[in-house]
């Protein structure tokens, strides 16, 4: 297996020197981050700091414009477009701040949604993702369409189609950023303990400390750098 | 809050009299409990006692003898491993934890690093709380978010702190 220099052994997921920016304004400065199979890792940092870029170019969603991004053997930034998009249909999960559920299609149906681009027949589609719909607790609205849901309830939908495919790596951000307390605490209950169940690693960037701490582990990003705050006050 | 390491950072920018660093308290950090003089002499002899200041010079007036303290480099360095410390997150630290940023600024020392090594040490309370109230009852449950709650709001201190620290120098240095 081929790694890069500055992955660390037994890693899943691995960046390295990351360098993005957009016209004048530098969003990535030589962030480095790695997550191992099954470990939850929070990114957190003031606004604008650079977490959703870090997470973009993670996802092979954002080509940073130095660095790389190790996934197995692969480096997602040297990959074609078609090559990267086959990586994140196939291995990736991701959750976002606010409905990316299809409007007119049924819950069941959303959940189903990536197998079937996946190529899956619907019937077994449809059954994983009623499994998945009940592991995140909300079965009853599964013939539901999204407008007929409360936000709790889309989110976790949300969740549901993010794991559908068992996926190795889920990104999530601010996926509890439009719920109340209660809900943004069952919403990241669920998905760290279905995560963990299949030994997924989560990339999880919020704001919010109390979400932060359904992680192993937390991250802070600051003018683009990403520092692991494990080894900090121990000098 | 401790008020011996407070005094010893106080005697970092030069030798004081017990009076002089009571007034000097009591303007930065005493706005709701000024020092009592007792609790001044009877920290400055501990301090003597264990070397962390010494007597620099004592002056014979009409009233008690005054003497005048200053700072050993052992009360440097426990200044210094005060502040490094991070403290035992629990509700209602606000006010040991805006002495330290103070404390930090004034003796030039590095407050950011402090206030990550805070942050750091609440998130892993926080952390640890979070698993127990997960695999806990509904009682565990409400124990531990009421905690959770508590070291939340000190944390959006210390942000808030971290983002106006250039400010805070700038009203703290002399
Ligand atoms: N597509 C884009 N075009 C131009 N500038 C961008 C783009 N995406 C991000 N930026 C800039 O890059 C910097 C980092 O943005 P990013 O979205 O990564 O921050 P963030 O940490 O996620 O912030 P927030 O907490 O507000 O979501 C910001 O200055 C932002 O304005
Ligand atoms: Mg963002």
């Amino acid at each position: 297996m081929s790694r890069s220099p500055a992955a660390p052994a037994g890693s899943l997921l691995a960046a390295a020197g990351l360098h993005k920016a957009y016209g004048p304004t530098t969003a990535l400065a030589g962030a480095d981050f790695s997550v191992h199979p099954g470990e939850v890792v929070a990114v957190m940092g003031p606004s604008g700091s650079g977490k959703s870029t870090l997470l973009h170019c993670l996802a092979g969603i954002v080509r940073p414009d130095a660095g790389t991004v190790r996934y197995g053997a692969r480096d997602l930034p040297s990959l074609s477009d078609a090559e990267r998009s086959a990586v994140r249909r196939t291995e990736f999960g991701f959750v976002f701040q606010f409905g990316q559920l299809v409007p007119e299609l049924t819950c069941l149906e959303n959940v189903a949604l990536p197998l079937r681009l996946n190529g899956v027949k619907r019937k077994a589609a449809e059954q994983e993702a009623l499994h998945r719909l009940e592991q995140l607790e909300v079965a009853d609205a599964r013939g539901q369409r999204p407008g007929e849901m409360s936000g709790g309830q889309s989110q976790r939908v949300a969740v549901a189609r993010a794991l559908v495919t068992t996926p190795r790596v889920i990104f999530a951000d601010e996926p509890t950023g439009a719920l109340d307390s209660l809900n943004g605490e069952r919403v990241m209950r669920l998905l760290t303990e279905a995560a963990r169940d299949t030994r997924a690693a989560v990339v999880l960037v919020t704001h919010e400390a109390r979400v932060a701490a359904y992680a192993d582990r937390e991250v802070v990003v600051r003018d683009g750098r990403a520092r692991d705050m494990a080894g900090v006050g121990l000098s | 809050m401790s008020i011996g390491h407070t005094l010893l950072a106080l005697l970092e920018s030069g030798p004081r009299h017990g009076y002089d660093l009571k007034r000097a308290f009591d303007a930065r950090f005493g706005h709701d409990r000024p020092l009592h003089y007792g609790q001044v002499y009877a920290t400055m002899s501990r301090l003597l006692k264990n070397g962390l200041v010494e007597v620099d010079g004592i002056e014979h007036g009409d009233g008690p003898e005054r003497k005048r303290y200053a700072i050993t480099d052992a009360g440097i360095t426990d200044v210094g491993r005060w502040l490094a410390e991070p403290e035992k997150p629990e509700p209602y630290l606000q006010s040991v934890l805006y002495t330290k940023v103070v404390v930090a600024l004034l003796t030039g020392r590095d407050a950011d690093s402090l206030l990550d090594a805070q942050r750091t040490e609440h998130l892993r309370l926080m952390r640890e709380l979070t698993r127990r109230k997960v695999s806990g009852d509904l009682a565990d449950q409400l124990i531990c978010d009421h905690a959770l709650f508590h070291l939340e709001a000190d944390l959006r201190w210390l942000e808030i702190t971290a983002a106006r620290l250039d400010q805070l120098a700038e009203t703290v240095r002399p």
